[in-house]
C-alpha cells in the first residue's frame, strides 16, 4: 500500500502558491501539464549553486570546478536512477523537444534511407512529430500514424501493417491532451520484431508514473525537467548505450573532444559525446533535487494515487456538468491531464472566466494540431493537477466551471 | 470577468449578421491556428461604392464571435476608403469591454479578416485598371 501525499506539507514548500492574483483571487494552478511550479527547495539549490559553487564543470582543475563537476554528475545519477537507467546512458539536454531531436539529426538522419518507415501515433505532441517530418524530408523515410479509437486509445489493431518496413517507431507513453497512459511495452516488442528501434516521448510520464526503461523495453526515452518541480531548460535523453556509442554527435566543439588537431577531432564517449560545449549546471543540479523531493514526498507511486483520486473527482465532475471529456473514462488508463469542452462555449471562454476566479488552466490545441483534426475539435481547455492539488481545489475548479455555464447560459447555445 | 458583458454575451449567444452572403462583392477568410477560430467575413457594395450589407460565417470564441457581428454592423454605410481605415481602437470601442492581451488576437481576427477583403477588393481594382491600360 502506497501512502498518500501530504498535500498541506507539500504546499507549503511551494511559495508561488500562496501568491495572489492581480485580482485578488489565489492561485489555482491547474495547468502543469505545460509546466508545474517549483519548491523552494529546487529553487534554492539553483541559488545555492550560483552563489555558492558555480564554475565550468570537467574543465578546471579548482576546488570550484570539482565542486560543480561532482553536483553535476551526481545530479545525472539521479536522473538515471529515476528511470531504472545507468548513467553513462543518460544525456542532458535542454528537454524533451531537443533530446527527440537529438535523435533525429544523430541517429535517424545517418540511419534511415528511402522508403524506410517512421511509425509515429495520433496522439502525438508537435514536438514527436516535426522534427521527424524534417527527417523524412531528408532521407526520404515515410511517416506513419498509430490511429486513435473514439475513446482516445490507440488502435494496435493495425499496428503490425504499419510496422512493415519500419525502422523507428517514436510514441507518446502518456499523451498530453487525452491523458491515455499507451502501452508501450506491447508496442516496443512489436516493434522489435518487426526489426523497428523504439522512442519514447516520456514527457507526460516520468512526472506523474514510475517509468523504468528495461520494463518499458524501448530503446531511446525522453522527458523534460520542468514539467516535474525542475528548472526550465534541462531535460534528459536516455538511449541503449550500444546506440549512443554507435551514433555520431548532435553538436560539435567543446566538452564532447578528446583530441582535436588542426585537421580532425576524436570524440569522447556518452554521455558527454551529447553535450558540446558548456552545460546547464547549475539547472541540472536543481532538477536532480527536485527528483529528491519527489522521492521525499513518497515516490512516483504516491504521486500516481493521489493524482488519481484528484482525476476520479475531476472526471465525475466534468461529467455531471454535462462537459464533453476526451480521452478514456477509467482513471487507470490515464495520467493527469484532463481535456474537456462545455458544449456552446469556446475553450478561450472557459479559460478566461476560470482565470478571473484564480483558476489557471489551458485551452487551445496543445500543439497537437493533428490530434485536434482527428478529435474532430478546433481546441480543448485542459486542467492538469499535480502532487500540490487538493481535492478542495478540484471542488472549487468545478464551481468554477459551474459559474462559466451561468455566464455563459446553458440553454440555446 | 467584465470581460463578458451582457452584450458581448448577447452577441454571440445570437448574432445577428451570421449567414453567407452569396452575391458579396469583397470576402476574405482567416483563422487563428492557436485557437481555432475560423471566420469568413462577407461585405456587399451599393451602386455608390458603400457598404449596404455586411456578414460572416464560421466559428469562434465569445470575444471573437461577438466582434464580428458588431464589426458587421459598424461596417453598413461605410466606404471603401473608411473600411481601410478602420483600427484596432475602433473593434475595441465596438466591444466595450476590456480586453486583455492574451485576448487581443480575438478580438482583432474579424477586423483583420475584413481588411483583408478590402485589400484584395482594392488590389483587384487596381489590376483592373491596370488591364484597361495594358
Ligand atoms: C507529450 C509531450 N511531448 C513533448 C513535449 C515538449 O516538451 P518540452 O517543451 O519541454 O521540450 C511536451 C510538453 O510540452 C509534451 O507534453
Amino acid at each position: 500500500m502506497v501512502g498518500l501525499i501530504d498535500v498541506p506539507r507539500v504546499r507549503a514548500d511551494f511559495p508561488i502558491l500562496s501568491r495572489k492574483l492581480p485580482n485578488g483571487k489565489s492561485l489555482v494552478y491547474l495547468d502543469n501539464a505545460a509546466t508545474t511550479q517549483k519548491p523552494v527547495q529546487v529553487i534554492e539549490a539553483l541559488s545555492d549553486y550560483y552563489r555558492s559553487y558555480n564554475a565550468n564543470a570537467h574543465r578546471g582543475l579548482h576546488a570550484l570546478s570539482a565542486e560543480a563537476t561532482d553536483a553535476y554528475e551526481s545530479a545525472r545519477k539521479k536522473a538515471a536512477a529515476f528511470i531504472g537507467a545507468s548513467a553513462r546512458e543518460t544525456v542532458f539536454t535542454r528537454g524533451t523537444t531537443e533530446s527527440l531531436n537529438l535523435i533525429a539529426y544523430s541517429w535517424a538522419l545517418a540511419n534511415l534511407r528511402k522508403g524506410d518507415v517512421i511509425v509515429l501515433s495520433q496522439m502525438e505532441h508537435h514536438s514527436n512529430i516535426v522534427p521527424w517530418q524534417f527527417v523524412a524530408g531528408q532521407t526520404g523515410a515515410v511517416l506513419r500514424f498509430i490511429p486513435i479509437t473514439p475513446e482516445g486509445r490507440l488502435d494496435l489493431a493495425s499496428l503490425d501493417s504499419l510496422l512493415s518496413c519500419a525502422k523507428l517507431v517514436s510514441v507518446t507513453h502518456a499523451s498530453n491532451v487525452l491523458g491515455t497512459i499507451n502501452d508501450v511495452a506491447a508496442i516496443s516488442r512489436r516493434a522489435h520484431e518487426a526489426g523497428a528501434l523504439v522512442v519514447v516521448d516520456a514527457a507526460q510520464s516520468a512526472p506523474h508514473l514510475p517509468v523504468d526503461v528495461s520494463s518499458l523495453g524501448c530503446d531511446f526515452l525522453a522527458f523534460s525537467s520542468h514539467k516535474m518541480l525542475g528548472p526550465m531548460g534541462v531535460g534528459v535523453l536516455w538511449g541503449k548505450r550500444e546506440l549512443l556509442d554507435s551514433m555520431r554527435p548532435f553538436n560539435y566543439g567543446g566538452e564532447m573532444i578528446r583530441e582535436v588537431s588542426f585537421e580532425s577531432s576524436t570524440f569522447v564517449e556518452p554521455p558527454l559525446k551529447f553535450e558540446a560545449g558548456t552545460g546547464n549546471v547549475g539547472d541540472a543540479i536543481a532538477f536532480g533535487v527536485a527528483l529528491d523531493y519527489l522521492s521525499e514526498i513518497g515516490g512516483l507511486g504516491a504521486v500516481r494515487e493521489h493524482e488519481k483520486q484528484l482525476l476520479a473527482l475531476m472526471l465525475e465532475s466534468l461529467d455531471s456538468l454535462g462537459a464533453v471529456v476526451f480521452g478514456p473514462s477509467d482513471v487507470h488508463e490515464r495520467a493527469g491531464v484532463v481535456s474537456f469542452n462545455l458544449p456552446g462555449v469556446h475553450g478561450h471562454d472557459v479559460a478566461s472566466v476560470l482565470d478571473g476566479e484564480g483558476v489557471a488552466i489551458r485551452s487551445g490545441h496543445h500543439c497537437a494540431m493533428p490530434l485536434m483534426r482527428a478529435l474532430g475539435v478546433a481546441a480543448t481547455a485542459r486542467a492538469s493537477p499535480y502532487v500540490y492539488n487538493s481535492l478542495d481545489e478540484v471542488d472549487y475548479f468545478i464551481a468554477s466551471l459551474k459559474k462559466v455555464k451561468r455566464v455563459f447560459g446553458s440553454g440555446g447555445l | 470577468m467584465d470581460m463578458y458583458s451582457e452584450n458581448v454575451l448577447d452577441r454571440y449567444r445570437s448574432p445577428r449578421f451570421r449567414r453567407e452572403l452569396a452575391s458579396a462583392a469583397l470576402r476574405a477568410h482567416d483563422v487563428n491556428p492557436v485557437c481555432g477560430d475560423d471566420f469568413t467575413l462577407f461585405v456587399q457594395l451599393g451602386p455608390d461604392g458603400r457598404v449596404v450589407d455586411a456578414s460572416f460565417t464560421g466559428v469562434g470564441c465569445a470575444i471573437s464571435t461577438a466582434s464580428a457581428d458588431m464589426l458587421c454592423e459598424a461596417c453598413i454605410g461605410k466606404s471603401l476608403d473608411e473600411l481601410r481605415l478602420l483600427d484596432k481602437d475602433f473593434a475595441y470601442s465596438l466591444l466595450g469591454v476590456p480586453i486583455s492581451a492574451v485576448r487581443a488576437k480575438c478580438a482583432l481576427l474579424p477586423l483583420k479578416v475584413l481588411k483583408l477583403a478590402v485589400y484584395s477588393h482594392l488590389g483587384q481594382k487596381l489590376l483592373e485598371k491596370e488591364g484597361e491600360f495594358g
